[in-house]
């Protein structure tokens, strides 16, 4: 064979128009394509319908796991939390995730400022100012120096996490300051339902940003707990899953699997470096027709023969 | 956090383990029902045209 | 003028006027005959072939059932018996409208549907594949029940990391509405659409390996060189399938089964 031929064949294909032809009604095809598509939906919506559980409230989490409410209040207050360590696009508490030299949330900045104390447990604990004990507790924090706030939560928070069961009752005595008071009224006002709405109102009168309420209680451990029991965490292969028996999103296999392996498994980067490989992969998968050796795959794996078999093509 | 609780209104779908891979049945059910029809779509005859066949 | 031949304007030239231009141009798009022909290579005879279609039909009850579960607002599914059971039709049809577009892939993977200069035909399909991985990602988001508040507090990680998330905040409900019935939709739509542009403009990749049979040079089965093949250089097969469109049907009594 020549070089010329040799060269040519990796991309050359003979003119579809060339060949013999057959009957083919692609309308006909569509629409009995749509009649079938149409009929497994709606029998299989019929037989298997579709999830729904329901969503958390802050008064729920406040009734079923108080104590966790308390420590992630106090943990607010101490600057622990996910949230008050998060970095960019919340606060500068920390730089984000990088990927090498490169911090990307560093150069897109803080977008949707976040002051996990004020902003989660102090403003809202405002509104109760008809409780004398939260009042004189506020006026306490407010006139504390930055200081003194974090060495009193860090305090609580310590003993909190000694405590059986993070049980506030049974915490050892110490210097705690206004603190036991401040995570008391907030475990309050998330038990009277208030919680969500001073959140979520905060940046509109309609409640249409979920931001808040979603990070306050995805910085306690109640939200995990029950994301857990339903296989969705992220080692969990949860990525692909759904609550209950239903499928969830398999075409993100690949995705969820890099999280399960090393390095990934175990790097504070995880995120951004599955990332960076998810896009290199999938530019590698659009340019497939280009790339050398991959090209010409399907050639040698010889399922085409079975696809066009009989020849009555030619 | 201590003292793990679990209020969902739906039980837990069932899991199939091999080492790290963990998958659900219900995305394992999806998959190989692709895969099935995958082959069938290659393997079964597709029908010729009526008119034309035999030409 | 009205003793003017009606074609006489067109061989005018076709770029006297922009409309003129444009209608032109979008004729060009595809070889005559070729947007919604009766007859297909007598090659197209394999069941794979269905799933693209198959594909397009899922989306349409994937928009049709999203349509319907717009009307009530975001939240009605979770107290109304019939948006529930919209809300399983458009799950399904979801699910169905990924597995048929991967049985489809699968398909297009092993018959090197890319040959050709149908490149771009692979790419707009991948493209939507991605496409619609953001687009069921961001329904997902806006369910107003425990997995949207699971996933999207774990997936902002990911977005911060990537820097995404200063713009696009996964746990603003509101934004992700916006965008799930939208800019991503539209996005796949419009790829679809080109993906199917090219489709017809192309025509179906003959199978490995075939020859012509109207006798231009055979192609040769030949081991990759690692070199790609600009049409300029393709020799006389260039002739048979010019980079700007798939000739129009030639010699067509020549051509039909078993003649």
């Amino acid at each position: 064979m020549s070089a010329t031929a040799t060269r040519r064949s990796a991309t050359w294909a003979p003119d579809s128009h060339d060949f013999p032809t057959r009957r083919y009604d692609l309308v006909k095809e569509f629409v009995i394509a749509l009649v079938v598509m149409l009929v497994l939906t709606i029998v299989a919506a019929l037989v298997f319908s579709s999830p729904d559980d329901s969503a958390l409230s802050l008064q729920r989490w406040a009734q079923e796991a108080p104590n966790d409410v308390v420590a992630t209040a106090t943990g607010e207050l101490a600057g622990t939390t996910t949230t008050a360590t998060y970095g960019p696009p919340y606060n500068t508490n920390a730089d984000g995730q990088s990927l090498g030299p490169i911090v990307l949330p560093k150069l897109t900045g803080v977008t949707q400022p976040i002051d996990a104390a004020d902003d989660f447990v102090i403003t809202p604990l405002r509104t109760l100012s008809s409780d004398p004990a939260v009042a004189a507790a506020l006026r306490q924090w407010s006139s504390a120096s930055a200081d003194q706030r974090t060495k009193w939560a860090q305090a609580y928070s310590d003993a909190l996490a000694a405590a059986p069961d993070g049980d506030p009752a049974k915490v050892a005595s110490g210097d705690y300051g206004p603190v036991p008071a401040l995570a008391k009224g907030e475990l309050a006002l998330a038990s009277s339902g208030a919680l969500e709405g001073l959140l979520s109102s905060r940046t509109s009168f309609f409640g249409t940003d979920s931001t808040k309420p979603l990070l306050f209680l995805a910085d306690g451990s109640y939200l995990e707990d029950q994301a857990r029991v339903q296989n969705l965490g992220g080692d969990q292969w949860g990525i692909m899953n759904e609550t209950g028996n239903y499928p969830g999103q398999p075409w993100l296999w690949l995705y969820a699997f890099w999280y399960q392996i090393p390095p990934f498994s175990t790097s504070d980067n995880a995120d951004v470096q599955v990332w960076a490989l998810m896009i290199l992969l999938s530019i590698g998968f659009i340019c497939i027709p280009w790339i050398p050796g991959l090209r010409t795959l399907p050639k040698h794996l010889g399922v085409h023969k079975l696809i066009w078999r009989g020849g009555r093509w030619r | 956090m201590s003292g793990q609780l679990v209020t969902s209104t739906v039980p837990a779908g069932a899991v199939v383990q091999w080492g790290f891979l963990t998958i659900t049945v219900a995305n394992l059910i999806v998959i190989l029902t692709m895969i099935v029809v995958f082959v069938l779509a290659i393997l079964l005859p597709f029908p010729a045209d009526r008119d034309e066949e035999g030409s | 003028m009205s003793r003017t031949d009606p074609a006489a304007p067109m061989r005018a030239g076709s770029h006297d006027s922009w409309t003129r231009a444009l209608s032109g141009w979008i004729e060009g798009l595809v070889p005559k005959g070729q947007w919604l022909p009766d007859r297909q290579p007598a090659y197209v005879a394999s069941w794979i072939y269905v799933f693209g279609v198959a594909c397009l039909a899922s989306l349409v009850v994937v928009i049709a059932s999203g349509l319907v579960l717009t009307f009530g607002g975001i939240t009605w599914w979770h107290t109304n018996s019939f948006g529930h059971f919209v809300n399983s039709m458009h799950l399904w049809s979801v699910e169905l409208f990924f597995a048929t577009m991967v049985i489809h892939l699968w398909g297009k993977f092993f018959m090197a549907a890319w040959r050709g200069h149908r490149g771009m035909t692979w790419a707009t399909g991948a493209l939507a594949f991605f496409g619609s991985l953001g687009t069921a990602f961001t329904g997902y988001l806006i369910q107003t029940n425990f997995d949207a508040q699971w996933i999207s507090t774990q997936a902002k990680d990911g977005l911060n990391a990537a820097g995404v998330g200063a713009y696009f905040n996964v746990m603003n409900v509101g934004q992700m509405v916006l965008w799930h019935v939208s800019f991503l939709p539209l996005v796949v739509g419009v790829i679809v659409g080109l993906h199917l542009l090219l489709v017809r403009r192309r025509g179906v990749v003959p199978p490995i390996g075939a020859e012509s049979p109207v006798g231009v040079e055979s192609p040769v089965a030949a081991e990759p060189s690692g070199a790609s093949a600009p049409p300029e250089t393709s020799g006389p097969g260039a002739a048979a399938a010019p980079p700007g469109a798939a000739r129009p049907t030639a010699g067509v009594s020549a051509q039909e089964v078993g003649s």
